[in-house]
């Protein structure tokens, strides 16, 4: 099976454990979403998974269409179809939205071979319609002055884009006013296929009325202590996040 | 964009060769009143001229080291080691073909000849102490422009050429203008008739292939009223594990209406000292502008300079510095306003690498009696690691009433998270670094000549792959 697999997760910043016995598989053609309240780990899974420097795993394994994940150097994990949307992405001051996503396509392709620059703009164009963006967006320096919205829509810009084989959006509804939120929501859906694996990260309800999940995944304390389908997040909406707390120190099967 | 030009020798590793010495003159090593005459006797100077040097020495003697306020780096410079005179003897020629062989092949591996034939419109090129070749396109030499090797200019157009030589930068401005005015030799003297635009750049070649060593060209630009004139300049030199000294002085004087934009890319050797004097004249509506970027040496000093002399003249200076480990680039610019409505323009991006050092000197006057003068500077520093520095020096001097002057500075650093971020979109590491230098200097390089953003770029790129790990 063709999965993002997490086994048994451990993971610390510093001396502190962040993240305890994880265990997750996320399959391409699935989307997941993970809930969970504020400080539960969910933010440090993303940029685990990623392989942000600051954290270090110290148990457990993680494995993309059956290949070591940890043993890679962030660029490579995005090279071979792992793509983070940022919750609070990085300003590049000078570089242009085009330039920066042509470096990131370029950087895909074997060495020696040139990205071909009428194709790039007219897939460009494409998705920037899709996500109901201005062309004149693409020569703004990477999300310098952007609004947040401009942030969450360039994420899945670029996302669409790569084409990755498992996304992981990372809070990508916080900040969003509604009409925001269901463009960013169309898009993600129009990149829903099988052969895309989706995770999604997020605190409310809100976003999973737009994109709605194969699976739900509640965290609390560094663990998934709830699984289930969509119906989860409704309950959870309705009792809060004190109703799954009680389940944080019981064993957990998924 | 892959017809760049190569002009700017941007990769180090295609300078860093050399061919065994072919020179038969050579003045020695080390600097008295001998090795004085030695070189105006080799060059059949004429009396003035070398009475102009016997003052350079005395001046250069007399003056100490700027040690006080530059850096102490300097004391390395042994100059009793340094030969300042090295030359072929064969004159500068018309034809790359009657240029001695492994000269003519040392100028082809850097792509000269090449470039000549695509867009310039005239080519001096320099090795060692003389020019080896000198030639200007048939249309344009027609149009009266003259552009010649100092030596040729001060013999045959005595009458322009005396008139400003020194007259902009004088011997004693500074210990290393002394040290020029004794022993100059190469550089260009260029001079544009009235009213005549040069469409195309003419460019300059400074190749240094000798060991222990001292080059120090001389050039001389003179826009005639309403003329307009882009020239360029390249460098490299082998690396070399001694001392080596390049020591330029550049005298521009654009007259009534005349417009002359100086283009430097320096990329010298990692063991190169690069103290440079330039500065330029801009009578009334006139226009000075350098474009100075600073890649090589060990040690460069250099402040282009403009002295706005007539009503309305304008001067600027945009520059890069990239400063990698073990180097110093001690840069900046000096604009003096000397007439009503003159405005001046800096803009300053410096990158420290590694250990790499970065150094911003300004100098802003307005005096009091002037009128509607404005000055804007800018000068932005980006650090790449802990360990690389960066120091700006601004002294802004603006008296009187209605005068506007501007100064903005900035110290950015590449963070972690902004890398880790453009990992995740699939750049490598050095790849992440390269591109978040040439966003810090894109807005600027923009206002390049195309041929030398493109090589710039590139430049940059090489510079960081290797400074990553």
């Amino acid at each position: 099976m063709k999965a993002l697999i997490v086994e048994n997760l451990h993971v610390a910043i510093a001396d502190q454990e962040i993240v305890r016995r994880l265990s997750l598989t996320v399959p391409r053609g699935e989307v997941h979403a993970i809930m969970g309240p504020n400080g539960s780990g969910k933010s440090t899974l993303a940029k685990v998974l990623a392989g942000h420097p600051d954290y270090h795993v110290t148990k457990g394994k993680v494995m993309m269409d059956g290949e070591n994940l940890l043993e890679l150097e962030p660029d490579e994990r995005a090279r071979k179809g792992l793509f983070m949307a940022f919750q609070y992405p990085s300003e590049i001051p000078g570089v242009t939205i085009a330039n920066f996503l042509r470096a990131a396509m370029q950087s895909r392709l074997p060495e020696g071979e040139e990205l071909e620059a009428t194709d790039y703009y007219a897939k460009l164009y494409e998705k920037m319609d899709l996500l109901d963006m201005e062309r004149s967006f693409t020569s703004r320096s990477v999300n310098e002055g952007f609004s947040g919205g401009e942030k969450k829509r360039s994420e899945i810009l670029q996302l669409a884009m790569l084409e990755p084989k498992y996304a992981i959006l990372d809070e990508t509804d916080s900040g969003l006013d509604i009409d925001a939120l269901k463009t960013v929501a169309h898009g993600v859906n129009s990149l829903r296929g099988p052969e895309i694996g989706i995770m999604l990260i997020t605190h409310y309800q809100r976003l999973l009325n737009y994109i709605i999940p194969e699976y739900v995944h509640v965290m609390v304390q560094g663990r998934i202590v709830r699984s289930g389908d969509k119906q989860l997040a409704l309950d959870l909406e309705e009792r809060g996040y004190d109703w799954v707390r009680d389940f944080a120190e019981e064993p957990v099967s998924v | 964009m892959k017809e760049a030009n190569s002009a700017v020798q941007i990769d180090r590793s295609i300078g860093d060769f050399a061919y065994p010495e072919v020179h038969v003159r050579d003045a020695g090593a080390g600097l008295s009143e001998k090795t004085i005459h030695y070189i105006s006797d080799v060059k059949e100077d004429p009396d003035w001229v070398r009475e102009f040097r016997l003052r350079g020495l005395k001046t250069f003697l007399e003056k100490p080291l700027p040690t006080h306020w530059a850096s102490k780096d300097l004391e390395a410079i042994d100059f009793d080691k340094i030969r300042y005179y090295l030359a072929p003897g064969t004159g500068a020629k018309r034809s790359w073909d009657e240029v001695p062989e492994d000269i003519k092949r040392t100028f082809e591996r850097l792509g000269i000849p090449e470039q000549e034939r695509k867009f310039l419109a005239g080519v001096e090129a320099q090795f060692d102490s003389e020019a080896v070749y000198s030639n200007i396109k048939k249309a344009v030499g027609e149009q009266g422009v003259i552009f010649v090797g100092s030596t040729e200019g001060l013999k045959n157009h005595p009458e322009i050429f005396r008139k400003w030589f020194g007259k902009v930068i004088p011997i004693g401005d500074n210990k290393f203008s002394a040290l020029n005015s004794a022993v100059f030799s190469g550089g260009s003297f260029i001079y544009v008739p009235p009213g005549v635009k040069v469409k195309h750049p003419l460019q300059a070649y400074f190749r240094i292939n000798a060991e222990n060593f001292g080059q120090f060209e001389r050039t001389l630009i003179i826009a005639d009223e309403g003329s307009e004139v882009t020239y360029m300049e390249g460098c490299t030199a082998p690396k070399f594990n001694t001392t080596t000294l390049h020591s330029a002085v550049v005298e521009l004087v654009a007259l009534k209406g005349a417009k002359i934009q100086y283009i430097t890319v320096q990329n010298w050797s990692a063991n190169v000292f690069n103290l440079v004097t330039k500065r330029g004249l801009a009578h009334e509506d006139a226009q000075v502008k350098w474009i100075d970027c600073n890649i090589g040496s060990r040690l460069t000093m250099k402040y282009p300079g403009v002295i706005m002399k007539g009503r309305k003249a304008r001067g600027e200076v945009l520059s890069i510095a990239l400063a990698n480990d073990g180097q110093h680039q001690d840069t900046g610019a000096k604009m003096i306003h000397a007439a009503d409505e003159t405005t001046s323009n800096i803009i300053s991006k410096s990158i420290s690498i590694g250990t790499g050092r970065a150094t911003y000197r300004g100098l802003v006057n307005v005096p009091k009696h002037l009128k509607h003068c404005k000055n804007n500077t800018e000068c932005d520093a980006l650090l790449i690691n802990a360990t690389s520095r960066t120091d700006t020096y601004p002294t802004i001097t603006v008296r009187g009433t209605g005068n506007a002057v501007q100064h903005e500075a900035s110290v950015s650093q590449v963070s972690a998270e902004q890398i880790f971020y453009m990992q995740q979109r699939g750049l490598s590491e050095a790849q992440a670094m390269s591109l978040s230098v040439n966003g810090f200097v894109n807005d600027l390089v923009r206002q390049f000549p195309m041929e030398y953003s493109v090589e710039l770029k590139r430049l940059i790129e090489l510079e960081m792959e290797g400074s990553v790990g």
